[in-house]
């Protein structure tokens, strides 16, 4: 049992999907759907245990030899990402059943699971595969989905939102393949560790380079760098609360995912930051992107949009210690995705409980809220708290990672960027604090309750999290420490 | 006695942030909420007494919690800049309580279970920073203290208290993650470590020039020194009850830069070190000028508290010239001014607040001849305003005699001017207000107004703190001894 966990860790939310349809009740298919989630953490929490003691799993599926065969591939990298991805999905799912109520028609939540678990499932089969094929097949379950999952929200700007979602995800996915055949036509294999044995005898081709290109613009359309960012926004403000959190917590890590895959597994160190003036590209892209999308989440009146465009500055965080290309630099990275993972999910989790209350995420509406739900105010204050970087939250452990990435790399000038880019942090946190605790209520909303505890558990689990990994970071420092020497094939 | 040092250093820092708990649990229960903060100030007393008879004993008492990182600790450590520290901190907390139940009660403020609770976190924060053994362990609860004050700040809740609460969260938290973050991260590369030591953590061949840079950014990150240009937050916290700009904005805050600066320049730099970076001088010239120009504006300010804000800002200036200058009488004179500026501040912001709770009086213009019905209050003022302009029979004369012995030490003739001027502006802002209160002329008179003494409590405390001044002056040896030993740390 335990040797066959990869396969299972994809397998079981892949193939409950389409078991949903067999629940008629919607609290039934809820609670299905909630322990093929918890299933798929356990695992992901045994692969990572597994993945740490005793170093990379291979997994040959059908018991085909690769490159033949497919094969899975866990190291510390992917395990790391299947944890994100699983516990995150496993804590939202406890507050779909009540969130969905109001946001979805009855006749549709069985539609609803169906489709989160499948996005689910393609997105830990996109991080355990180690065939680049399987990464295209995969990422198109988890994309198609997505775009329905987006177009099920209330509001009828959703179907623009996903069907513009639709057309740059499609693009993006549809680069990646072209880069994908490329690469085939030159290596003949699609197994991503024979293609990277290779590749380097092909390398100097014009061939790889454009394969290498295409790669590169796909995964950043799927990750929103900016400027590839514009279907992001909207995505995520029109689509059910559920979604956004989900997918604001795990989309774009696993597009960061298959860029350091690709950079680092496939094409190697040498190659990727030779080929194309990566470094210089990514630092600029992600400063860029820390700062256009700070100011713009700064004059957002819909806190779900606020929030979104915070998520692409984060993203540019992420890009910038990347772009370092040292150690440091990487892990700073990867912790940055664990981080964001904890405080975006927690924050929009709050958000849809405010949702679930007064039926808007407008800023004009949040007026005294901070009275009314203290709770979950509470909770986007701490979070917005990890989200500018204060210390004793998981975000103060990102940023001194990345301002210490780039100081090792002697560039003192970004190192200041990046601590002034989280200042802008401040000014949007600050303004729904002020909001929410300053203005009296507004007339006829004067009985407004707290959230229920459907919500409340699982939000203040994850801003619990936000705290405990702020201040025992053994658990994502070592792996993300880990991740990255392996990833530069340095021995631990 | 049964429990060990390190354990009473731990409570010492745990107490205050348990007492929330007792505070709220209590919220509905005024005299028993203010006799949880009241009974939690009397031991948390108790603990750093005890700490202190330790470390005069020659113990060496530290612990460690655990790493947040790799490489950093959660780490105390006691020595004895962290000591006054906090025996000033938690001795006028004490006296703060007992004001503010006055206070807080006849002015009928909302909210107090609020007030106090985030006032106890505050005090627990200022223990973690004043025995912190290492830079980072002090960062963390420098920005707990910062979290924690925004909403005493704010606690009126009107638009005046938004803003001031924007320009104080903002200038203090813009400050430190710009700069001072920058600087501690600056300072683990290149040292590899950031413990406080005796003579700095810096190699003696580190390059001056990235040495001076990151002197800079502390200077500048350490926003609750207050150094111009980065001070205007002290004059908006002003909104805030009196009670808070009395024991946290003249005492608690403040000091808690000043001390960080202190430490940072004797335990990081070094004093050899700090004497030969190329940006000491252009720092100290701006501590200077940020002296000078703060009397110059507190002398046209009509408000009193802004009025006294300003005249922080100055005093603060004092302490970190008397820090760079680098000398041994100068860090003397800074730690010893770190406790006179307290207790002569806090004793100043006690005597505006209680004119305003009985005489709804904010304007010093409104002052004239008040102190024929307030005259406890006034002579108080009169005595606190002697201390900090510097002159016998206060506490004050001590630290400001050693930072000119400081000035002249390291010949630093301009910085003495500059001192000099300041007390005469000193003069000049502060005495006339005792002075018309008392000698009115023929313009203006209470008489007949009712209004008398402020309530019980807080007339208590004012009288504490005016006597302490004066006992600071007669007995100030504890203070120096400590301030003497700074220099002398053993590892």
């Amino acid at each position: 049992m335990l040797a066959h966990l990869p396969i299972l860790q994809v397998i079981v939310p892949l193939m409950a999907a389409p078991l949903c349809l067999f629940l008629s009740r919607s609290r039934l298919v809820w609670l299905f759907a909630l322990i093929v989630s918890g299933l798929a953490f356990l695992i992901s929490s045994l692969l990572l245990q597994q993945v740490m003691t005793s170093g990379t799993i291979i997994y040959e599926l059908g018991g085909w030899d690769a490159p033949w065969g497919i094969e899975y591939r866990i190291d510390q990298l992917s395990a790391f990402l299947l944890l994100i991805i699983s516990a995150v999905s496993t804590v939202v799912l406890f507050a779909a059943h009540t969130s969905i109520q109001q946001e979805i028609p009855t006749g549709r939540h069985t539609l609803f699971y169906i489709l989160y678990l499948l996005s689910l499932a393609g997105m830990l089969g996109i991080v355990a595969t180690g065939d680049a094929f399987n990464v295209f097949v995969f990422l198109e379950i988890s994309s198609l989905s997505a775009y329905a999952l987006i177009a099920l929200g209330k509001d009828r700007r959703a179907l623009w939102a996903s069907y513009q979602y639709l057309i740059m995800g499609t693009i993006g996915a549809t680069f990646i393949l072209i880069g994908i055949g490329l690469m085939y036509q030159m290596t003949g294999t699609l197994n991503m560790d024979d293609l990277s044995r290779r590749l380097p005898e092909v390398a100097h081709t014009r061939t790889v380079f454009t394969a290498f290109a295409f790669v590169i613009v796909g995964v950043c359309l799927k990750l929103a760098l900016f400027p590839l960012h514009l279907w992001l926004p909207n995505a995520y403000a029109y689509a059910p609360s559920i979604v956004t959190t989900f997918f604001a917590a795990t989309a774009t890590k696993v597009a960061i995912y298959l860029l350091i895959r690709f950079t680092f597994s496939v094409f190697g160190l040498s190659f990727s930051f030779t080929a194309l003036p990566l470094q210089m590209l990514f630092v600029v892209l992600g400063l860029l992107g820390i700062f256009v999308a700070s100011f713009a989440a700064i004059y957002q009146k819909n806190v779900k949009h606020l929030f979104a465009y915070s998520s692409i500055a984060q993203i540019g965080y992420m890009i910038v210690g990347f772009s370092v290309s040292t150690t440091t630099g990487l892990m700073a990275t990867l912790l940055h995705m664990f981080n964001h993972a904890l405080m975006k999910s927690a924050l929009f989790l709050a958000l849809a409980a405010v949702i679930y209350r007064i039926g808007s995420v407008q800023l004009s509406q949040f007026h005294g809220l901070g009275r009314q739900m203290p709770f979950t105010m509470a909770a986007i204050v701490i979070g917005g708290l990890s989200l500018i970087g204060v210390p004793l939250t998981v975000g103060f452990v990102s940023k001194w990672y990345l301002v210490l990435a780039t100081i090792e790399n002697g560039w003192w000038p970004v190192a200041v960027l990046i601590l002034l880019g989280s200042l802008l942090a401040v000014v949007y946190v600050w303004r729904i604090v002020e909001v929410a605790y300053f203005k009296p209520a507004l007339a006829g909303r004067e009985g407004t309750k707290e959230a229920p505890l459907s919500f409340l558990i699982p939000i203040w689990i994850l801003v619990i999290a936000n705290i405990y990994f702020g201040v025992d970071t053994r658990l994502s420092v070592q792996v993300a420490q880990a991740a990255s020497q392996s990833l530069f094939g340095v021995s631990p | 006695m049964s429990i060990s040092l390190e354990t009473i250093l731990q409570l010492s820092i745990i107490l205050p942030m348990f007492a929330v708990v007792g505070i709220v649990a209590t919220g509905r229960k005024p005299d028993l909420r203010e006799g949880v903060t009241i009974s939690t100030s009397l031991v948390l007393l108790y603990f750093v007494i005890k700490l202190y008879q330790g470390i005069k004993q020659g113990e060496s008492i530290s612990v460690q919690w655990w790493e947040i990182l790799p490489g950093l600790q959660l780490s105390f450590n006691i020595e004895p800049l962290g000591m006054i520290f906090a025996l000033i901190a938690s001795f006028l907390w004490i006296i703060t309580t007992v004001y503010a139940i006055g206070y807080m009660r006849s002015h009928q403020e909302q909210n107090q279970t609020r007030f106090y609770a985030c006032f106890a976190i505050a005090i627990g924060s200022v223990m973690g920073i004043a025995f912190a053994a290492n830079l980072f362990t002090l960062f963390i609860f420098y920005e707990v203290l910062t979290l924690s004050t925004y909403p005493l700040v704010t606690h009126a809740g009107t638009k005046e208290a938004k803003k001031g609460g924007r320009i104080y969260l903002g200038i203090l938290l813009s400050t430190s993650i710009a700069f001072f973050l920058l600087a501690i991260v600056s300072t683990w590369f290149v040292a590899g470590t950031l413990d406080f030591k005796p003579g700095g953590v810096f190699d003696s061949n580190v390059n001056t020039t990235v040495a001076g840079v990151i002197l800079v950014l502390f200077i500048f990150g350490i926003g609750k020194a207050a150094i111009m240009p980065f001070h205007r937050w002290l004059p908006a916290a002003m909104v805030a009850p009196t009670p808070v700009s009395a024991l946290l904005h003249a005492v608690a805050v403040v000091k808690a830069g000043v001390f960080t600066v202190l430490k940072v320049c004797v335990l990081i730099f070094g004093v050899d070190l700090l004497a030969v970076l190329p940006t000491t001088q252009f720092m100290l010239y701006l501590a200077g000028a940020s002296v000078l120009l703060a009397s110059l504006v507190a002398m046209r300010l009509d408000n009193l508290k802004a009025r006294l804000a300003y005249s922080t800002v100055s005093q603060l200036g004092y302490v970190t010239i008397g820090a760079l200058m680098a000398s041994s009488s100068g860090v003397i004179g800074s730690s010893m001014h770190i406790g006179m500026h307290a207790f002569g501040k806090i004793t100043l912001f006690f005597c505006a607040g209680a004119i305003l709770v009985a005489a709804h009086k904010s304007k010093i213009s409104e002052m004239r001849g008040i102190g024929l019905q307030m005259p406890i209050t006034m002579a108080a003022f009169f005595i606190a305003s002697l201390s900090i302009i510097g002159v016998p029979p206060t506490g004050g004369t001590w630290s400001k005699w050693f930072l000119l012995m400081g000035t002249m030490q390291t010949e630093q003739w301009t910085i003495m001017v500059i001192l000099m001027i300041s007390s005469l502006l000193n003069i000049a802002y502060l005495l006339p207000i005792p002075l018309r209160a008392f000698f009115p002329g023929t313009k203006t008179s209470f008489a007949g107004t009712g209004i008398k003494e402020a309530p019980l409590p807080s007339l208590i405390a004012l009288c504490i703190t005016t006597v302490s001044c004066v006992i600071l002056f007669v007995y100030p040896q504890p203070l120096y001894e400590l301030a003497k030993a700074i220099l002398v740390t053993p590892g």
